[in-house]
């Protein structure tokens, strides 16, 4: 770890300027810049402290939308009333990764932009276009096991490793981010960049804006939700595949359904056409299955993670399956 | 001379450094933090195979709070480790690399994190060619390594066949305290506080490797935070520290990193393994035919001893173990928690669980049907053998009756269960070793011996014994261990310490009483004077007269003060015995029962039960050898279906070298565990009747699992760990 100058923000205003000056980046719980720092993957010179900023509340308004604060402990939004009783898939997601102690220091802000644990990327030995742009990509002849199969390029193929932001994109949430003077809203589906050319760039912000709070709607009455991850051991692992899905049913079909994908895609993967294939049509096996292929068809893989498409595939239907029977809320 | 022995042996007896371990102040090696100390860091190659063209380190040495840099232009005079050394190459010697993570430079520091930040401006230019870090075939032929009758011609003559190929990943010891080294160098020598399952051993080593006689260096090892074997040998960290505190004629301290317990401090190698079986249609083995490769480093000729258990297990007629090995561009192997057995047995239990199914017989009448009179690779008596008992007793508790020989039906959460079983054996071998032990004017005793607990309860099973011989709490002996100043005692390896610790032990407390009882008899300020010594016992604890009770005499505390001396002292030991020094077959046996849980929608597995019945002579302390076992079976868990160390073919590095990438159990993957032990003592190996348990509770338990996913899923997966890929395809 490289020596480094910590400042406390005391404004948004001030955060946003403390963080003009070369070789400044945000901390906030810290669980994962505070790792990548030691492994000198990230060097800052200057931490800004936005943990005390307010920013920590969940608020919700009459038509039951809610507003989560960017400093909510992921613990503490997991444990939250409203989002067990409406948005259970959000807790659920959240509970699943990683561990009481680190859920109690990160934060939704923090969660959103954490980076992959791909290998190559955390280790400053190796190649990685991520870290050092045109550089190469080891991953892609190398231990390409939990790579992703979706949302790839020639010059990374690095997952999004987040659990919480897998059922924030199914729900559709929005992003606020403050540049110090205003705020901007971003919707999720738009602010997670695929890697294509340049996978340096991860996300739809600009230097020195600020995640201020993530805003969900109310799910349509009479749906249900649930988060499903796969993994080697039964806690405290990345997911292998993992599935977030809301959907209702009415008169024997499919009224509406939100699906999004995690530990597959370079991204948290919104399956907009798993969602399209399945509309209207009954919930049975079948038809949750031909929607996972919809969605897969896209699919590419490597010579050790093949297997995740069929992973992937039975974790969507076995979803899927389970709130078509009311085995979730 | 009549002397009762108390009652301590057999008994629960908490730790009796349980208090100190769990209130913090239990000092480990890293835990010593001297006057001056300095920081050491290594640097490791960022290639497998190739030669270092050049290193500035200019930048690193002017960075704030270096002392200085070490590498192989500014190092010398060192020697050989020897056998005490698993790393064959002496650190930093020339500029050839062998594998990745192989250390290139040491940065020593005032700060760990100024040496941190200075090891990461090293710069450095290498001549690289790809590396070998994948085993083709079975090896360099090594030949053979136990043969009797005519293994080829009859299994091709038997009716029933097994022929397959199994393999094991390289795993790695990961114990929770990372190696760490202290050194504290004076004028008049090392005082080194290294974690180690061997302060001996670790004296012996660093001597070779420094050059330096045995009275200049001092190990101390109080307590340890597991091994696994990997700290059994001398790793080069440790000789690099002794370097830098000898040469800056400071404290050093250098623990290294989780990654580097990847690449530099061993590892179980990768095994391969071919395993044929030839049976009648009765279940009778005609012949085992168990060859195996072994993966090693470039120098190192280390190889896992895959054929451990096999010719003693099973009475096949005719038989025969062969060994290969492959030098690739890995880090060192090592001895890893049951060495060779433990792949070994995975191979062979499995294919036992194959035959039963290609014979449609039970795999546990299979094993009834095989078990041999005597050990039929050496013709000698089994010293105390209940290996079918283990079956039976298992079966029993386990509930076998009800496993289903092919695929079960769902419960009613959609989940198949399925049941399997494995046998596992360990040598009995008893370490070498001294024991002094006194009894103190204050009613206590103390036992010194330069062994150590490597977290296995050493303290604690040797105040039982001196307690049990003495007729006193156990908490009242104090066990001074893990200094090399102590006389000489056992390695914690092999599962040897304990069982050589018995004579050693006993016979010093003998000793003692023996040394007491004379003074006794002669001492004119004695109660007992002018009464003969063969008159006098020791009895809980006092000194009497063994015509009447105990409580009509002394306590030996008070008898002391009489006598005007501090204490009274005796000498023990024991002697090393191997399996192939004595005339009778000295193994533990056993079994584990496993049921795993198979959600096929998901294709996933989980182990949800373990049964193991252990047959490892007389158990001193059923609490703290439960645990053995139960931790034991926990690894195996993780052995089945997660552990591996995985080589990235370019670089050639240990790609998943933290605890995020290289799975272990967790909480939730710990399986119910139900251990018991046959106890029955095996007066062959000592006095107690106890022979070792630390390795032979991870023996077979991969087996077992492999078994059951087997049996719960209709899948054979002969390769580990059992991952979901594998289960896919
Ligand atoms: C061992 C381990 C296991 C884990 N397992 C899982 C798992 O199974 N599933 C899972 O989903 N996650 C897992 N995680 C990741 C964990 O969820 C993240 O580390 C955490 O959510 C990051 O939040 P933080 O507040 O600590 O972020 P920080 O480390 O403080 O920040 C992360 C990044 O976000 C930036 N940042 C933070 N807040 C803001 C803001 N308000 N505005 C702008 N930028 C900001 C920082 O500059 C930094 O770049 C694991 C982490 C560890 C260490």
């Amino acid at each position: 770890m490289k020596a480094f100058s910590f400042i406390q923000a005391s404004s948004l205003g001030h955060a946003a300027a403390e963080s003009a000056a070369m070789g400044t980046s945000f901390i906030a719980g810290g669980t994962n810049i505070v790792d990548l720092m030691k492994l000198n993957v990230e060097s800052p010179s200057r931490l800004v402290d936005v943990t005390k900023l307010g920013m920590n509340q969940i608020e919700s308004d009459s038509h039951g939308n809610l507003r989560i604060g960017a400093m909510v402990r992921n613990s503490e939004l997991a444990e939250h009333r409203l989002v067990k009783e409406r948005f259970a898939v959000l807790s659920e997601a959240i509970l699943s990764g990683a561990s009481p102690q680190l859920r109690n220091m990160a934060t939704t802000g923090g969660n959103l932009l954490q980076k992959t644990r791909c290998p190559y990327y955390r280790d400053v030995a190796f190649a990685c276009n991520k870290r050092s742009p045109g550089s190469g990509c080891p991953a892609i002849e190398g231990h390409n096991r939990n790579q992703a199969i979706l949302g790839g390029s020639e010059h990374c193929i690095a997952v999004n490793p987040s659990d919480m932001n897998v059922a924030l994109m199914a729900l559709g949430a929005m992003i606020h981010l403050h540049d110090g003077k205003n705020e901007r809203a971003v919707p999720i589906q738009d602010f997670y960049l695929l890697p294509g050319g340049t996978p340096h760039q991860e996300f739809a912000m600009m230097r020195g804006e600020i995640i201020t709070a993530v805003t969900v709607n109310a799910q349509p009455k009479g749906a249900k939700s649930l988060y499903v991850k796969l993994r080697d051991r039964a806690s405290y692992e990345f997911a292998l595949a993992s599935c977030a899905a809301i959907m209702k049913i009415s008169s024997g079909v499919v009224e509406s359904v939100q699906i999004a994908f995690g530990g597959v895609g370079t991204v948290p993967w919104r399956a907009n056409r798993a969602e399209q294939s399945l509309k209207g049509k009954a919930p049975t096996t079948q038809n949750f299955a031909d929607a996972a292929d919809a969605e897969l068809i896209g699919a590419a893989v490597q010579s050790e993670n093949a297997f995740k498409v069929e992973l992937i595939k039975r974790c969507t239907v076995y979803t899927l399956s389970q709130l078509a029977n009311g085995g979730a809320l | 001379m009549s002397s009762k022995v108390g009652n301590s042996i057999g008994k629960e007896v908490t730790r009796v450094d349980g208090p100190l371990k769990v209130t913090g102040r239990a000092k480990y090696a890293a835990d010593h933090n001297l006057k001056g100390l300095l920081y050491a860091v290594p640097v490791g190659s960022t290639v497998a195979n190739g030669k270092i063209v050049s290193m500035n380190v200019q930048g690193a040495e002017s960075m704030p709070g270096v002392v200085k840099v070490y590498h192989h232009h500014n190092v010398s005079g060192l020697y050989s480790g020897g056998d005490h050394a698993h790393e064959q190459r002496i650190p930093l010697s020339d500029e050839t690399i062998e594998y990745y993570g192989q250390y290139i430079a040491l940065v020593v520091a005032k700060t760990l994190e100024q040496a941190q930040a200075a090891a990461s401006e090293i710069k450095v230019e290498y001549s690289a060619q790809p590396p070998t870090v994948t085993a083709q075939g079975l090896g360099n032929d090594l030949g053979q390594a136990s043969a009797r009758g005519d293994a080829g011609g009859t299994f091709a003559s038997s009716p029933v066949q097994v022929d397959a190929n199994y393999s094991t990943p390289t795993e790695v010891h990961n114990p929770m305290e990372l190696h760490a080294t202290v050194v504290d160098y004076k004028e008049e020598g090392f005082t080194v506080y290294e974690s180690t399952q061997s302060v001996m051993g670790s004296q012996r080593g660093l001597m070779n490797q420094l050059g330096e006689p045995q009275e200049r260096m001092r190990v101390v090892a109080q307590f340890i935070g597991s091994g696994f074997g990997g700290k059994l040998a001398l790793w080069p960290h440790a000789t690099l520290a002794a370097v830098a505190s000898k040469d800056l004629k400071l404290p050093v301290k250098l623990m290294i990193t989780r990654k580097m317990a990847a690449e530099t401090v061993g590892h179980r190698p990768g095994t391969h393994q071919r395993v044929r079986l030839g049976a009648e249609q009765d279940g009778k083995i005609n012949s085992l035919i168990h060859e195996y490769g072994s993966e090693s480093s470039m120098g190192s000729g280390y190889r896992e001893n895959c054929g451990e258990a096999t010719p003693s297990l099973y009475g096949a007629q005719n038989l025969r173990v062969t060994s290969g090995i492959y030098h690739l561009n890995v880090g060192s192997p090592t001895a890893m928690r049951g060495p060779g057995a433990v792949p070994g047995t995975y191979a062979t239990e499995c294919a036992m669980d194959e035959l039963a199914q290609k014979l449609g017989m039970d795999p546990i009448e299979l094993r009834k049907m095989n078990e041999p009179k005597l050990d039929l690779s050496n013709g000698r008596p089994f010293s105390s053998r209940h290996y079918l008992e283990c079956l039976e007793e298992g079966a029993k508790r386990f509930g076998w009756h009800k496993r289903k020989s092919t695929p079960g039906q769902p419960d009613a959460n959609g989940n198949i269960h399925g049941y399997g079983v494995a046998g596992c054996s360990w040598f009995a071998g008893r370490g070498w070793g001294d024991v002094l032990l006194e009894l103190l004017d204050d009613g206590t005793a103390s036992v010194a011996c330069a062994t150590q607990d490597i977290g296995t309860g050493t303290y604690t099973v040797v105040a039982q014994m001196a307690a049990d011989r003495l007729g006193i709490d156990p908490h009242l002996v104090n066990v001074k261990i893990g200094d090399s100043r102590f006389p000489p005692g056992p390695t914690s390896g092999g599962s040897t310490a304990t069982a050589g610790l018995v004579p050693a032990v006993l016979s010093a407390a003998e000793n003692a009483v023996v040394n007491l009882l004379q003074a006794a008899s002669t001492d004119s300020s004695s109660p007992f004077s002018g009464i003969s010594p063969h008159d006098l016992a020791l009895t809980n604890g006092f000194v009497h007269q063994a015509s009447q009770s105990a409580n009509s005499g002394v306590p030996w505390g008070d008898l002391l003060k009489k006598l005007k001396r501090k204490s009274m002292s005796g000498k023990g030991n024991s002697q090393y015995a191997s399996p192939d020094q004595t005339p009778v077959s000295m193994h533990s046996y056993g079994c584990h029962f496993a049921e795993v849980v198979w959600q096929p929608q998901l294709a996933q597995i989980r182990v949800s039960r373990v049964c193991s019945v252990i047959d490892a002579g007389k158990i001193i302390n059923p609490l703290t050898g439960k645990n053995q076992i139960e931790g034991a079976v926990i690894m195996g868990v993780g052995m089945a279906l997660m552990e591996q160390s995985i080589y990235d073919r370019q670089s050639g590095a240990p790609i998943n070298s933290n605890f995020a990438e290289y799975l272990v159990p967790t909480h939730m993957d710990a399986p119910d565990v139900d251990v018991h032990f046959l106890d029955y003592p095996d007066f062959h190996i000592n006095q107690l009747g106890a022979r070792g348990i630390g390795e032979i509770g991870l023996a077979g338990v991969a087996a077992a699992i492999a078994n059951a996913v087997a049996n719960a899923t209709g899948k054979r997966v002969r390769d580990l760990p059992i991952t979901v890929e594998k289960l896919l395809s």
